[in-house]
């Protein structure tokens, strides 16, 4: 039998994904949800895809500017649960919100751009959590890192679709972008980490 | 608050949500946890839950006038507890509970502009001049959700009447407090304070534009916009401003909060079409709050008889 051990990171990852769960259905069964339900659900579960995925995004910079290497033992699963709440987000929105209506739900998919790039984003983390095991990783080769890099591309769109949900506009800074604004602006500084240039400066500094 | 019943409400009054029906909403709404426990537990296609959710159109009887027979008032729970009123809070929920200690009292309303009889009017003096009437209108939002709300307020006809607007009067403007202390919401600089909004003096003047002072006979509690808001029941509820402290009577179309922020989403008119999407998702349907279906989206949310006739010859696809 495989001996299973998580290190402090994974433990922290898996607890928190769960405990988000556990609080959903939770305050689901409790009444704790608005009068619109559906759409407390659908905003949770979109909100906590695009923070794990940002968190995911972090763990390669963290070790290689600050040199902890055991952030890249949580970066799978964080990326493996960012999956998970945009299938549930997708879901609840397929499923619960248009009762599988094929006819509505086809209209907004290909119709309006923010529905289209949210399907995009959640094709691009289902193809990078199905390629997530060990299995794939071998069978990829150098290839399953230049697939993974799609992450960041992800996380950009999630961040897009998440301000085009709301009311506002993000390039003109106005109405209710703060939110996507903070998750774009942090995977932009993310992608920056990796250039490179900016990884030498880094490491320089911290030299000194 | 005197209230007067009016007497052909565009929705019977009689439609008051009785106990078996408000009961009944409850065991819909469990009902629905099942079906949600089930999609979270499961996460695969679509299960055979279709019978757990009966559509309310499909339990009228033929012959009945649908739109109107299933148009039951939300709950006072559900109105008071579920706002979008940015300046306090971009959470529904949280509108109640950071609106709670916001003063309406003393509270001046001035109608100034293209009339003859400008004033300052104390909410008390306007309540008392012209009495609320009850008026139960659907209200849609343009984030595709609705509710069915019962209103006390006056025409807002009869306040315009009394400052005699004069012919250069084509607009009417409408301007929410602007007190960021109060309204912690407007300290942020990403949204041009205080909110506004503008009607064409027709719509202004149709007999289904109130200005509501209460809703199920209450005192209008303050996440609903006290002590003054506009109800225009057959626009997207973006256009009822709340907490009104200006009218003015215009020439000129005025700026409204939203087309000032995104010109291209946000029109001046913003009436309820399904036919006209909004750049970003679809407006054909929406989520009347309570019920487990969508319902698809009224033309002029319903109220087309009344109202289609302003429009006449406009393109509604421009004039959005």
């Amino acid at each position: 039998m495989p001996k299973i051990s998580f290190t402090r990171l994974q433990a922290i990852t898996h607890l928190a994904a769960w405990l988000l769960v556990a609080w959903l259905v939770f305050d689901f069964f409790s009444g704790r949800m608005s009068v619109n339900p559906i759409q407390e659900i659908m905003q949770r579960t979109g909100r906590y895809a695009i923070w794990f995925l940002v968190v995911s995004l972090a763990c390669t910079p963290l070790n290689s500017l600050f040199g902890m290497r055991q952030a890249l033992s949580a970066r799978r699963p964080l990326g493996v649960y960012a999956f998970m709440f945009a299938a549930l987000h997708f879901l609840t929105f397929s499923g619960l919100d248009y009762q599988f209506n094929w006819e509505l739900l086809l209209a907004d998919l290909f119709e309006k751009r923010f529905a289209w790039i949210g399907l995009i984003t959640g094709t691009i983390l289902l193809v990078l959590a199905l390629t997530s095991t060990k299995g794939w990783q071998r069978r990829l080769g150098k290839n399953w890192k230049r697939l993974h890099r799609l992450a960041y591309a992800a996380g950009l769109l999630a961040a897009l679709h998440y301000a085009w949900a709301l009311k506002g506009d993000i390039f003109r800074l106005q109405g209710n972008v703060m939110m996507p604004l903070v998750a774009g602006v942090l995977v932009i500084v993310l992608l920056l980490a990796r250039v490179p240039a900016v990884k030498r400066g880094v490491q320089e500094f911290r030299r000194r | 608050m005197p209230i007067r019943k009016f007497n052909s409400p565009p929705i019977p009054a009689s439609e008051i949500t009785p106990e078996h029906v408000y009961l009944n909403r409850r065991s819909f709404l469990k009902a629905m946890g099942v079906v949600a426990a089930g999609a979270l537990l499961a996460a695969c296609g679509p299960a055979g839950d279709d019978g757990s959710a009966v559509s309310p159109e499909s339990s009228s009887t033929p012959g009945q006038v649908t739109e109107e027979a299933v148009d039951i008032p939300n709950t006072f729970e559900e109105i008071t507890n579920y706002n979008n009123f940015y300046e306090f809070s971009l959470s529904k929920e949280s509108v109640a509970v950071l609106s709670s200690d916001f003063v309406t009292s003393p509270w001046q309303i001035e109608v100034s502009g293209q009339c003859s009889q400008p004033g300052t009017f104390a909410i008390e003096d306007l309540i008392q001049r012209f009495p609320p009437e009850e008026r139960v209108y659907r209200m849609r939002c343009v984030e595709a959700w609705s509710m069915v709300i019962p209103w006390n307020g006056f025409e807002l006809a009869s306040l315009l009447k009394a400052v005699e607007p004069t012919s250069k009067a084509k607009y009417v403007r409408f301007e929410t407090l602007l007190d960021p202390e109060q309204m912690p919401g407007q300290k942020s600089p990403l949204y041009p304070w205080p909110y506004q909004e503008g009607l064409r003096m027709d719509e202004a003047m149709h007999p289904l534009t109130i200005l509501a002072t209460g809703l199920y006979g209450k005192v209008l509690p303050n996440q609903n916009g006290a002590p003054l808001r506009l109800v225009v029941p057959w626009k997207y509820g973006f256009k009822s401003i709340k907490s009104i402290v200006k009218i003015e009577l215009t020439e000129n179309e005025p700026a409204t909060l939203w087309s000032s922020i995104a010109p291209n989403e946000y029109g001046f008119y913003a009436n309820v079409n399904p036919e006209v999407d909004h750049p970003r998702w679809s407006q054909a349907s929406e989520r009347r709050i309570g019920e487990l279906t969508r319902r698809p989206t009224l033309m002029f949310n319903g109220y087309e008889k009344d109202v289609a006739s302003l429009y006449a010859g406009m393109d509604l696809a421009k004039y959005f």
